[in-house]
């Protein structure tokens, strides 16, 4: 499963350095930095949903600054999809493109739900396998 | 590693570091990349709490400094620190690409600047630049 996330393009190499800053014997690390990541995006996703719904008042200064650091914490934990979104998503706003954002916000919600989706059953597999089941994992191509 | 020179003398022999960014993903990151390296950190959420920690009296040998910030960034707080007579290591860590603002946070007192994320490798050559 892991190897599909860099085949898909879903992770970069930022991912592999997370994995190597693993404690030996207590893989946590990185599912407490996704934990994380997810619970601050939960938050940034919904204020640029709200922001982007009110088109009348829409302050495209205060969006893409919470957008820009959405892509910071993105770009740390090597979710290139995600990242790829949230860049198009800005340079759209930063056209006047608004209903151009509007389609990319929905494709940016989609690689986020998808990327969550398989990094949950992802880390359930690890918390199963143990911690010999990350020690031989391939690397990315 | 030995923390000596950059900002005088210390009695222990392990390297500290502050990390300064207000991003909970970049700061557990930048926490485990200096632990596993083996120097003391702690962090904090902004500019002028990098300012206060210093102004208690404490000093590291290196800061990792974040430029977007609420309350202080990371500009006014490198200025700020230098203006204080800190000559502790200041590395701008940030995902901003536009020269001119690269340009701002270096001339406000950086010894380096790194483009987020940061990586071991990066970190290593920070450190080595200390060492130097």
């Amino acid at each position: 499963m892991r190897q599909s996330f860099f085949d898909e393009g879903i992770l970069d190499q930022q991912f592999s350095q997370l994995e190597q800053l693993e404690e030996k014997g207590n893989p946590s690390f990185l599912e407490q930095v996704f934990t994380m990541y997810f619970n601050d995006s939960t938050r940034v996703l919904a204020t640029v949903e709200q922001a982007m719904g009110e088109t009348d008042s829409l302050d495209i200064g205060e969006v893409d600054h919470v957008l820009h650091k959405f892509k910071g914490s993105t770009a740390s934990v090597g979710a290139s999809k995600v990242l790829s979104e949230i860049i198009n998503i800005r340079k759209l706003l930063g056209e006047g493109d608004l209903q151009g954002a509007e389609v990319a916000f929905q494709e940016l919600r989609k690689e986020y739900d998808n990327l969550k989706a398989k990094l949950e059953l992802y880390f359930q597999q690890l918390r199963e396998a143990g911690p010999a089941e990350t020690a031989s994992a391939p690397h990315p191509k | 590693m030995a923390a000596q020179g950059r900002h005088g003398g210390k009695k222990s022999n392990k390297m500290t570091a502050l990390v300064v960014d207000d991003n909970t993903v970049n700061r557990m990151i930048h926490h485990r990349l200096l632990d596993n390296l083996g120097i003391e950190n702690v962090a904090v959420v902004n500019g002028k709490e990098a300012v206060d920690i210093h102004c208690s009296g404490k000093t590291f040998d290196l800061i990792l400094m974040d430029m977007d910030m609420p309350v202080m960034n990371g500009i006014e707080a490198t200025r700020q620190l230098r203006e204080m007579g800190i000559r502790s290591m200041i590395a701008g860590v940030s995902t901003r690409s536009m020269e001119r603002e690269i340009r701002e946070f270096i001339e406000a007192g950086l010894d380096d600047y790194q483009e987020k994320p940061l990586t071991m490798s990066k970190l290593i050559s920070i450190i080595h630049k200390i060492n130097g």
